[in-house]
Parts: structure tokens; C-alpha cells; sequence
């Protein structure tokens, strides 16, 4: 493999070739879609939409330190990163639990993200307390029949596939009778109807099975044995926002620092609220102890020095981190961040107080934070329950 | 030291924490603590500290240091914090050492320096002047007279005062106080005619001084840094001492969440462990990602100091607006989850507690660093 110096340069001059200045602005929504076309094919044809992975299933087949170079070069130039469902979990999860035939099947469509999946875990009745779900799959011949009904499922209305969490033994205990399997949104039997948010858009959905098929060939892990597969797909979710990332969100039109100091405005040099000042100051703190804490825990289980798993930590500091970001912006901004459309708010502000109502969903998704301050009181802290 | 510990320096951690377990269980510093101990901390102790090398751990090795780095430095800290040794590293080796390694001719260095490196010589750094901290709040003058400058002023909270040999003096040549130009540093000898040092005794068991300086006299080959640019140099030592004294309190807060961690599964009330109460679970995990996070920041300023790095005062402010942030919360919890016992002065998790609040304050607080921080950072 070629050092890592190297690599680098061979990566910049590479995105010089390969990306428009026009997506040169971070992983925004409303990127244009041809040129975005374009950049996710010059990505999936190099592997790198999912750099790690081998690369017969469509990886980069880059080591750790290869792909987080890469990873480096392309939030430097804001480079739009895709990741999906399929890439940051389901993939990692079928790279571990799935047969030959499902990898051959399903990993190379992820890679080059054509394939949309969505994630069928929560009901209404089965949120963090995830393993009382009912949704029922009974085999027929050589396939599951699915009956049930799954909630908040975030991208179903235009998810391709999904994978679901079913209950193929009912009368097993909680944890025994589930199995994880996939199946196509697109067919008779499976109904999805979107929910409106409180930032106004409509991500997710509630989605009805009565009668969907799934190929018996397709349950990942063992049947009746989804517990396992689900909380590891899990692990993945928790790491992807809490573990990798860790700043300031990328994506706005102005940074954070910016906004306060537009608003707030500077007297001699500081800002001239002194306790929006002290909030922003512990705000950036947090971004860099939180990408510190990370990076030092895949140092030390790399290292070989802990086993323990601090996934959850780092969602739930994440989780706090991005929403007080978007507290602090609205104290910058007053009454100019309660608008909710039309004129007499610019665009930068408008975006603030959406995201101020989007990120309160980070604190619940993927596992509240009471369940990850559970989970870490449990397992990493050992205190007996 | 990247953000992990090195093979070498996993080897220095056992051997640091086995030296303080062995050495330096708590009860030392209660016993130093309740027959109020002249010195406050045990000389040879500090003597075999010398010997094993860490008092000297920055310093180079011509004048008998081990030219090691602020990450070993910080690993011996640590373990320190958590048996809550008081011997002297933070004024001769951070405030003290520190100011005369940065600042100090070379004649100056070879003088004062060896001693200080086999135990021999206790140092102190005389600068505040006010409860809180506030590194430019000078008022003592020095004056020039003769070959020489004439101090006349009082200090207070200078730690270790009671003890040090030599007491690097921080005084204003120029200007008012709360400027930044204007000051000086000045090497004292504790003997000099005109230096009055009362011993105060701290919350913590640990020991500092009120020091009258009436027309003392020092020599000007005893000036550190630059006349009137003492700031310069001051600065520098101030981040070095911060980011040594953090890892110091991240000893101290491991040991004092480890003791309330195993309280909480021992203790019963209602029938159960206490621990089991979800109240407590949470906060228990809160506070061990808090104790992570200090643990990370601790780790990255103690190498942006190795590292030459140019972010070393933001990084020392980051360390200790968060370290004193832990030291509240781990120390405030530590007690409050032990109940009654946790008033007691018996229970040692109270001297932990004490000693947390007196680093918490120690080279500016939360709120002094994210302020400072906030200035670095160009709002
Ligand atoms: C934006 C968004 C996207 C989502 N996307 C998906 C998706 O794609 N697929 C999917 O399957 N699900 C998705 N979810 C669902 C999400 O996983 C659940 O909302 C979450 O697990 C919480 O379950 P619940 O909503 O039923 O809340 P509940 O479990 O009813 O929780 C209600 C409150 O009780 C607290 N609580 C519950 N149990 C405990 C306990 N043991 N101890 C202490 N407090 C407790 C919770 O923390 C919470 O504050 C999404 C949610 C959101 C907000």
C-alpha cells in the first residue's frame, strides 16, 4: 500500500479531478443532483464509499489508517461523504454475521449506494424496551409471511429495502424467538405512511406488513439467534454520529462561532454577552474532548489495552453536544431564531432553528440517553442491576 | 505520548503506582495533616522521589534531571493524585522549576538546579496577591537600587511558601496592576533580609504562605525572563503548571470515582444495593464519561507540550476549565453518594473532596479558563 503521504496527494489530486466546487459546501440537503450523481459514481468506482470494506464487495479494501486519510482529505475540501443505513450498519453487520451468498448479494449495491435501506426495529409498542417486539414472520415454504407494524422508520417512503427485526418464536422468551431479516419495501403487503416532525419534515414513517414475503435465505444470523445480530447492528449505529465524527456540525451555512458573533456581536475583542461567551467556549471544548475521547478509546482497544465498549458514551455526549449547539445558536439569535417561514428571517436562520428542532431527535434515536447512561452503567461500569 | 500510553510508560505507571501505594497510602497525609506536620509533606520521601528521578523529570540532564516529558511527568502526577501525596511537585518543579528552566541564565540554572533535583532545594512561586486567580493582579513593586532591584509587597496562597528555599517573586517594574507589561520575576532567597513568610494551612492538609516582602533586596543576576516582560515567561510556566496540576486532579478524581463506584455496590439500603437505583446509575456513568473526557483533554495538553505544539495555552486552558468542572462534580458526588459517612472526617473520601475544591481553584477556575480560552480563540 502506498505510505500514507503519498496516498494523500494521490486522494487531493484525485478530488481536484473529481469534484465540482459546487459541492464543495459539506453534506448539505439540498446538494445538485447531477453533479452529486457524478461524485457518487467517481466515489463507488474507486471503493470509497465504504473504504474499508474489502473489496470484492465493492470496498476500497483500505487498511484503518489509508481510509481515515481519506476520510481527512475529503472533510478538508467539505466534500460531500456518503454514508447510508447500508453503509455505516447494515454492512458492517452483514460483513460479520452474513452467509457468502448474502455479502456477494447485497454488499456491492451499498457500495455504490444504490440500494436504499431502511432500518425496521422500533414499534409502537417496542421502543427501549426494543426486544418486546411482536411484529410476527411464519414460514411458508421457503419464505417468512410478515404481519405486524413498525414506527419511526426513517427513510421507509423511499427505502428500497429494510431490515427487520421479527418474531419467528412466539412463545420463546423475550430475547430468544427473534430473528433479523431482509426483505423489498416494494410489494404487496407492506404499507408505509409518513409522520410529520416537529421541525416540519417527514423522514419517517409508520410502516404496516400484512402478509409481506421475505426469502427464508435472507434472515441474517441464525433464526430465533436476531438478538445478537440487532444489538451489534446497534454498536455500529451508536459509533457512526457518537464515535467518528465529533465537532461542530460541518453542514450549516455559517459555523457556530460565526453565528454567535453576528448576533451577539464583539465589544474590544469579546463577545459582548459574557455567558453566551463562557457556553461557546465549553461548547468547542466539548467537540474536541468528545473526537479526543474517541479517538483515544479505538487507539487503546486497538492497542490491545481495554476491551471495554464506550459506544454509548460517546452517542450520548454527541447527542448533548449537537443539541446545544443549536441552544446556544438560538440565544445568539433571539426572536430572529423563532421563525418558522416566509420572509423577515434569512436562510441561515431559518436552517438554525430547524436544526435546533432536528437535533432533539439525537437524544432519542439509535437508544435515548437514558438507555445509553443504562447501557454504560451496566456493561462498562459493571454495578449490578 | 500520543493520546495512549507507551509500553515504556506503562512501565513507569506501575512502578509510579506501586512506589505511592507502598510509600504513600492516605493515611500519610492525614497523619501529616493531623500533627500538622512542620514541612506538610515528608522530605526523604521527596528525597527517593528525587533519586528515582521525577522530581527532575523535565529538567535537562546536566544539571542531574532525566530529560524526560511532560507525558512522564504526568503519569508520575497522576498516581500522586490518587494516594493525594503532598509533596512539593507542583511549586518546585511546575511553578518554581519551571520559571527558572524557562527563564533562568545559564549560571543560574547550574546553581539552583541539581539541588532541586535530589530534594535538596524546595522552590516556590510567589505571584498571587488576591483570592482569585488573576496572573496580572500585581501590586508588589521592585524597584532598582544599585546592582540590584528593592521588593516591597505581599503575596499570598504561594504554595509550599513555607518550605522554599528559593522563592521566584513575581513583582511589577513598570505599569499598573492587571497589566500585562510591567512585570518582573525575581529569584528570592527565603533568608533575605525583608522576606516575612507566615505558613497557612489549607483546607486540603497542604501548606502555603502570606509573604511580606519589606525593601528585600535580590541580586540581578536573580532575574528570570525579561524586565518588564515577565508576562512572557510567566505565561509559559502557567500553562506547563496547569496541565501538570490536571493530571495530579485526574488521579485523584479515578480514585475518588472508584471508591464511590464500590460503595455503590456494596452499600445496601431498602433490601438492595444501592446501586441499583437508577438515580445513581446515571449519574455514576455521567460522571465516568466526564472522567474520560478529563482523561483525553489531560492526555492531548500533556503532549502539545512534548509535541512543540503551538495550541499549548488553549490546550491548558481546555484541561483545566474541564478539570475543575470534574473536580466539582466527581468530588461533590463522591460525597453526597456515601451518605452520612461521606461527612465524616474519618471516611477518606472527604480529603479527597477537600483536596479536589483546592485544585479546583489552584491556577484559575472553570470559569477564569474558559474566559482566557475564549480570548485565545478570537471572541
Ligand atoms: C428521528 C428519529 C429517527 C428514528 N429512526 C428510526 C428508524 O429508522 N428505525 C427504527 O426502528 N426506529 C427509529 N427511531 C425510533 C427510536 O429508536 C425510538 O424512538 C427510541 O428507541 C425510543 O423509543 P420510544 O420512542 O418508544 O420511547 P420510549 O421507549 O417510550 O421512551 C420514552 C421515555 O422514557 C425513557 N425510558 C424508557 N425506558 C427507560 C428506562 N429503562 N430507563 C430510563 N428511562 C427510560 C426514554 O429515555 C424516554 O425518555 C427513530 C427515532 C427518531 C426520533
Amino acid at each position: 500500500m502506498a505510505s500514507i503521504e503519498e496516498f494523500k496527494q494521490e486522494v487531493r489530486s484525485w478530488v481536484d479531478e473529481n469534484l465540482p466546487a459546487e459541492l464543495r459546501v459539506g453534506n448539505r440537503r439540498d446538494l445538485p443532483g447531477e453533479p452529486l450523481g457524478r461524485w457518487i459514481q467517481a466515489l463507488a468506482s474507486r471503493g470509497w464509499i465504504t473504504p474499508q470494506w474489502p473489496t470484492e464487495y465493492g470496498g476500497g479494501g483500505l487498511d484503518r489508517k489509508h481510509a481515515a486519510a481519506l476520510m481527512a482529505e475529503l472533510r478538508a475540501v467539505r466534500a460531500p461523504i456518503i454514508g447510508s443505513f447500508g453503509t455505516s450498519m447494515l454492512g458492517p453487520t452483514l460483513l460479520e454475521f452474513g452467509t457468502e451468498e448474502q455479502k456477494q448479494e447485497f454488499l456491492p449495491p451499498i457500495s455504490r449506494h444504490e440500494i436504499k435501506w431502511c432500518q425496521g426495529y422500533s414499534e409502537p409498542g417496542a421502543g427501549s424496551d426494543l426486544a418486546s417486539l411482536q411484529t410476527r414472520a411464519a414460514l411458508e415454504g421457503d419464505e417468512y409471511v410478515i404481519t405486524g407494524q413498525k414506527i419511526w422508520t426513517t427513510g421507509a417512503d423511499k427505502a428500497d429495502w429494510i431490515f427487520c427485526l421479527v418474531r419467528t418464536d412466539p412463545d420463546a422468551s423475550k430475547h430468544d424467538g427473534i430473528s433479523f431479516i431482509l426483505f423489498p419495501m416494494h410489494q404487496p403487503g407492506v404499507e408505509v405512511s409518513p409522520l410529520r416532525l416537529i421541525d416540519g419534515s417527514a423522514d419517517f414513517s409508520q410502516v404496516f406488513f400484512d402478509g409481506a414475503r421475505a426469502k427464508a435465505k435472507h434472515v441474517v444470523g441464525p433464526v430465533n439467534g436476531g438478538w445478537t445480530v440487532a444489538k451489534r447492528l446497534l454498536q455500529h449505529e451508536r459509533s457512526t454520529d457518537g464515535g467518528s465524527e465529533g465537532g461542530i456540525t460541518g453542514a450549516m451555512k455559517e459555523t457556530l462561532v460565526d453565528v454567535v458573533k453576528r448576533e451577539v456581536g464583539l465589544e474590544a475583542g469579546a463577545l459582548a454577552d459574557p455567558a453566551i461567551r463562557q457556553r461557546l467556549a465549553a461548547q468547542e471544548m466539548e467537540a474536541r474532548a468528545l473526537s479526543l475521547t474517541m479517538r483515544r478509546a479505538g487507539e487503546e482497544a486497538r492497542a490491545g489495552q481495554t476491551t471495554r465498549d464506550i459506544g454509548s458514551l460517546g452517542k450520548y455526549r454527541w447527542a448533548n453536544m449537537v443539541k446545544n449547539e443549536q441552544d446556544i445558536a438560538m440565544t445568539a439569535l433571539g426572536s430572529q431564531g423563532l421563525g418558522w417561514e416566509g420572509p423577515g428571517f434569512e436562510d441561515g436562520q431559518l436552517e438554525r432553528t430547524r436544526a435546533w428542532l432536528s437535533t432533539r431527535a439525537d437524544s432519542i434515536w439509535g437508544g435515548t440517553n437514558e438507555v445509553q447512561l443504562n447501557v454504560i452503567a451496566k456493561r462498562v461500569l459493571l454495578i449490578p442491576e | 505520548m500520543g493520546l495512549i500510553l507507551s509500553e515504556d510508560q506503562l512501565i513507569l505507571r506501575d512502578m509510579a503506582k506501586s512506589f505511592c501505594d507502598e510509600k504513600s497510602p492516605v493515611e500519610r497525609m492525614r497523619a501529616l495533616r493531623d500533627t500538622r506536620d512542620e514541612t506538610g509533606f515528608t522530605r526523604e520521601l521527596w528525597k527517593e522521589m528525587g533519586e528515582l528521578g521525577w522530581i527532575g523529570i523535565l529538567l535537562p540532564e546536566d544539571v542531574g534531571g532525566a530529560d524526560m516529558g511532560y507525558a512522564e511527568l504526568g503519569i508520575v502526577l497522576e498516581q500522586c493524585g490518587r494516594v493525594l501525596a503532598p509533596e512539593p511537585f507542583v511549586s518546585t518543579v511546575l511553578l518554581g522549576g519551571n520559571a527558572i528552566l524557562l527563564g533562568g541564565s545559564e549560571p543560574l540554572q547550574k546553581d539552583l538546579l541539581p539541588d532541586v533535583c535530589s530534594g535538596d532545594r524546595i522552590l516556590a512561586l510567589a505571584f498571587q496577591e488576591q483570592g482569585r486567580f488573576a496572573p496580572y493582579a500585581v501590586e508588589t513593586r521592585a524597584t532598582r537600587d544599585g546592582a540590584g532591584f528593592r521588593l516591597r509587597g505581599e503575596k499570598q496562597f504561594v504554595l509550599d511558601g513555607h518550605v522554599a528555599d528559593q522563592i521566584v517573586t513575581v513583582a511589577r517594574t513598570a505599569g499598573q496592576a492587571g497589566e500585562r507589561d510591567g512585570l518582573s520575576l525575581f529569584v528570592v532567597d527565603a533568608t533575605t533580609k525583608g522576606v516575612a513568610i507566615q505558613r497557612t494551612q489549607m483546607v486540603d492538609g497542604r501548606n502555603a504562605a502570606r509573604i511580606r516582602l519589606d525593601d528585600a533586596n535580590v541580586d540581578s543576576e536573580r532575574v528570570l525572563g525579561e524586565i518588564d516582560g515577565g508576562a512572557d515567561l510567566l505565561d509559559p510556566v502557567f500553562d506547563r503548571a496547569t496541565i501538570g496540576l490536571c493530571a495530579e486532579m485526574l488521579g485523584s478524581f479515578e480514585e475518588a470515582f472508584e471508591r464511590t463506584l464500590e460503595y455503590l455496590k456494596t452499600r445496601e439500603q431498602f433490601g438492595v444495593k444501592i446501586g441499583t437505583f437508577q438515580a445513581l446509575r446515571h449519574r455514576a456513568a455521567h460522571m465516568f464519561g466526564e472522567l474520560e473526557f478529563a482523561r483525553s483533554i489531560v492526555r492531548d495538553a500533556l503532549s502539545s507540550i512534548d509535541d512543540g505544539r503551538d495550541d499549548v495555552a488553549e490546550c491548558a486552558s481546555s484541561a483545566k476549565a474541564r478539570c475543575s468542572d470534574v473536580a466539582a462534580l466527581i468530588g461533590g458526588e463522591a460525597v453526597q453518594m456515601h451518605g452520612g459517612i461521606g461527612m465524616t472526617d474519618e471516611e477518606e473520601i472527604g480529603l479527597f473532596f477537600k483536596r479536589l475544591k483546592a485544585a479546583e481553584f489552584t491556577l484559575g477556575d472553570a470559569t477564569y479558563h474558559r474566559d482566557r480560552y475564549a480570548s485565545l480563540r478570537g471572541y
